[in-house]
């Protein structure tokens, strides 16, 4: 081969790899991400049964009810709307009434409830997951000085 | 007194650095010696400035000194001693000075070690450093001083985030610092070779110990932090891609392609304009860790602060480096010549497809923990890309390269004989699939890629192990002889071997860990019993007890096997008091390579609780490969033909034979 064919042998091999690696990237990203909602967006969204998405909100006051034990079902609400969550599995540390949380999971067919896979709590006693203050505070509802955007 | 000393030895340290940053580059332009002999001394005072200013703020943390603002928001006067010092840079303010520390520290190493480099290259190098170490300075100084004072004094701390209080903690930011920052070495080694534009395989043998020696560091940092988060975090996951492990991972990816390129550069002279623009995407990628982590676009345990002018500050030094890097390199590049030519099968074939492999993985994680962030500010749809996103791309992408890795060292440079290395590499494959099936059905069964996986992780051992083997000579001459050329190989030899041995040590980990793991969650009260990985755990009951500034409450398990109690293990929940805040202390007994992992959740009653068991096979694997690959990083680093500051060795002749070459 010529110094020519060479450096086109392997041009052509990195631009076909990069070719696979973005059609890759498309396909997961068509199949593999979770969209944020709260729960007063859920009335117009739309969503199929099953559509993994995460859901954000407050925990409710007073919400919070133990099952078996393991199984726990409480209340996101963005104070406009609620949507009862179960979960089953441990809560995070910093799960608590009244604090904000994200949840994980999709909706079964026929069913209002969320069911949930993953809930996140994060690391502080004073966040506040940022999506979720966000939209919160789109709806216009007033988070009080430590429990706002951190 | 001493606060305002360490305030003022840090705006010292940022004069200095204009001074490193302006007049040797101006020396190097002019021929002018005196001013390219300012770059080292200078280098060297920012260093002992920077190291005097972090000593204080240390000092005001050891002894409590509240009135210090960044003291009393990160410490409490009961903390351990230990991590009162990690403290220091367990915070926004600190860790940007233990940034700067490090940046100022490289380039006093450069100014000390460089002393056979061309006077013009060091003056350039040091002056780009000066650069870095100007905007960081600024950046802690208008936006971020830690010496800020807080009048009247409080009596009592806030305390240090308790999850941050720990061993891992202390170690894991400073090594991940050594190796992000370490990079800045290399992208300054590439802006001085485009601002010269001259360039050759001398060069390269420069740059590879900085390399090295930031790619170890990273490689330990990153480990670390993950062992952290398995278990402190209590949720026994030891990887999550979460935006800010992605941006330490991406420099990492870079980095690793850096080394291999900068190999082909150093033996070959090929690769050449590769190498630099690698050099520079690597502290690239470094710098857009930094602006992720601390400027708040992402939320996280990282995210100490988030005052939206650092993040504005940070950005803009950001697009000032990699913006002006990138123009340089445009503008430059075409002076710099092409070298040796190569057929695609062959040992640079080999590192250039690793390259591709790499920096297409990197620029997936890139995508991956961007395009939240874009499409946020573009549309202002939220969505969260996870970890099924990062499984399916660069899970499948890494996966040529993990077969192609033992290839690599046993092909011979220009025009390798893929056949002979393929039979050569035979047994190899052959052991794989045999532990991999064995170990499929020791485990019963379970997903027949978890098979292939184990068995890609043993033929990647046994074939780094080949190469070292093939090339003493074993089995095909006398033993005595063989022995002696294989203590005859160069250390880099031995270097790639072992990396490439951690790589398939922790492939095997997290193969194990992904298919195997067992995870039980129960209501337990004293006396139940519940079985994981072969082994039963009795519950005993709860005990509560209390730390220097914490309460906990701990459960007690008796794991037996086989009816016969082996071990034991304390899970607890502490609540630390000054901060209020809760954690979860996971119980975890080693056993082999194996773990058990028990985690509390809440009590229901009668002295009952939830708890959360999981079995993990091999998990050790996973940092115990990381271990392999930071040994080779040590001895490639002890090699006689890269020791920092043997430069002058590039000018003897190449006695190395090329099939002992790296």
């Amino acid at each position: 081969m010529t110094r020519k064919q060479k450096r086109l042998a392997i041009i052509g091999g990195g631009v076909g790899f990069l070719v696979l690696a973005a059609f890759l990237v498309m396909f997961a990203f068509s199949q593999a991400i979770a969209y944020f909602y709260v729960p007063s967006d859920l009335a117009k969204a739309n969503l199929s049964p099953g559509t993994r998405i995460r859901l954000g909100g407050v925990v409710e006051g007073g919400s919070v009810k133990r099952g078996d034990g393991k199984t726990v079902t409480f209340t996101v609400t963005d104070t406009l709307a609620g949507v009862p969550v179960t979960y089953t599995g441990i809560l995070p540390d910093l799960f608590r009434e009244g604090q904000g949380v994200v949840t994980e999971g999709a909706f079964v067919q026929g069913s209002s409830v969320f069911v949930a896979d993953t809930v996140l709590a994060k690391h502080d006693e004073t966040y506040m997951p940022k999506d979720v203050a966000d939209r919160l505070k789109a709806q216009g509802v007033e988070l009080s000085g430590k429990e706002t955007i951190k | 007194m001493i606060i305002e000393l360490g305030h003022y030895a840090l705006v010292l340290a940022l004069a200095t650095a204009v001074i490193q940053a302006a007049l040797p580059i101006l020396g190097a332009r002019l021929n002018d010696r005196g001013l390219m002999e300012l770059a080292s001394s200078t280098a060297v005072a920012c260093f002992l400035l920077v190291a005097f200013a972090f000593t204080v703020l240390t000092f005001a943390y050891v002894t409590s000194d509240f009135s210090v603002r960044n003291v009393w928001e990160n410490s409490h006067s009961l903390k351990p001693l230990i991590y009162k010092i990690s403290g220091v840079w367990g915070n926004h303010e600190g860790s940007m000075l233990l940034w700067l520390l490090i940046l100022t520290f490289f380039s006093a190493l450069v100014a000390a070690f460089g002393r056979n480099l061309p006077e013009t290259l060091k003056a350039n190098v040091l002056a780009v450093q000066g650069w870095i170490a100007m905007a960081f300075a600024l950046f802690i100084l208008l936006t971020s001083n830690p010496f800020a004072r807080l009048v009247p004094a409080p009596g009592e701390g806030k305390d240090l985030n308790p999850i941050l209080q720990d061993v891992g903690l202390a170690i894991h930011p400073p090594l991940l610092y050594l190796g992000y920052v370490g990079f800045s070495v290399c992208f300054s080694f590439a802006i001085a070779a485009l601002i010269e534009g001259r360039i050759d395989a001398a060069w390269a043998r420069w740059v590879r110990p900085w390399t090295l020696a930031a790619w170890t560091f990273l490689t330990a940092g990153i480990s670390m932090g993950s062992y952290w988060a398995y278990y402190e975090l209590g949720w026994g996951g030891w990887w999550f891609w979460d935006p800010v492990e992605n941006a330490s991972f991406m420099p990492w990816l870079a980095g690793t392609a850096l080394l291999h390129s900068a190999l082909v550069m150093e033996k070959r002279e090929a690769l050449k304009i590769w190498t630099v623009l690698l050099a520079i995407m690597t502290f690239s990628l470094s710098l857009l860790g930094t602006f992720l982590v601390r400027s708040g676009v992402l939320t996280s345990v990282h995210a100490f602060a988030t005052d939206p002018t650092r993040g504005i500050f940070i950005l803009a030094i950001l697009v000032f480096f990699i913006g002006g890097a990138f123009a340089l390199f445009a503008l430059r590049a075409s002076h710099l010549k092409a070298g040796g030519i190569f057929a695609p099968i062959s040992r640079e074939g080999s590192l250039v497809f690793n390259n591709l492999i790499l920096t297409t993985a990197a620029a997936t994680v890139l995508t991956g923990t961007l395009y939240p962030l874009v499409l946020e500010a573009l549309t202002g749809d939220k969505i969260s890309v996870g970890p099924p996103f990062f499984n399916m791309t660069f899970g499948l992408l890494m996966l040529p390269l993990l077969f192609a890795v033992p290839f690599g060292p046993l092909l011979a440079w220009k025009r390798g004989d893929i056949l002979g290395v393929s039979q050569r590499l035979f047994a190899a494959v052959a052991i794989g699939l045999v532990f991999g099936t064995g170990y499929y059905y020791a485990m019963n069964g379970g997903p027949v890629l978890a098979l292939f996986g184990i068995a890609l992780g043993v033929y990647l051992i046994v074939g780094s192990v080949t190469d070292v083997a093939l090339r003493s000579g074993l089995g095909k001459v006398a033993r005595n002889v063989a022995w002696r050329r294989f203590t005859g190989l160069p250390r880099s030899a031995f270097g790639t071997a072992l990396a490439h041995i951690g790589l398939g040590v922790t492939l095997i980990g997290i193969v194990a860990v992904t298919a195997f793991e067992t995870e039980t969650v129960v209501e337990m009260k004293p006396g139940m019993t519940v079985e994981a990985g072969g082994y039963t755990l009795r519950f005993d009951g709860m005990r509560n007890g209390s730390g220097p500034n914490y309460t906990e409450e701990s459960g007690h398990f008796t794991i037996s096997r086989g009816g016969v109690a082996v071990s034991e293990v304390w899970s607890s929940k502490r609540l630390y008091q000054a901060r209020r805040m809760p954690t979860t202390e996971a119980g975890i007994r080693t056993f082999g390579l194996s773990q058990l992992y028990v985690s509390l959740g809440d009590q229901i009653g009668e002295g009952g609780i939830v708890v959360r068991i999981w079995w993990k096979p091999m998990i050790l694997c996973i940092w115990g490969g990381t271990l392999f690959m930071m040994a080779g990083g040590f001895v490639s680093l002890s090699d006689r033909r890269l020791r920092v500051g043997a430069p002058a060795r590039a000018k003897r002749p190449k006695t190395v034979p090329v099939g002992a070459a790296e």
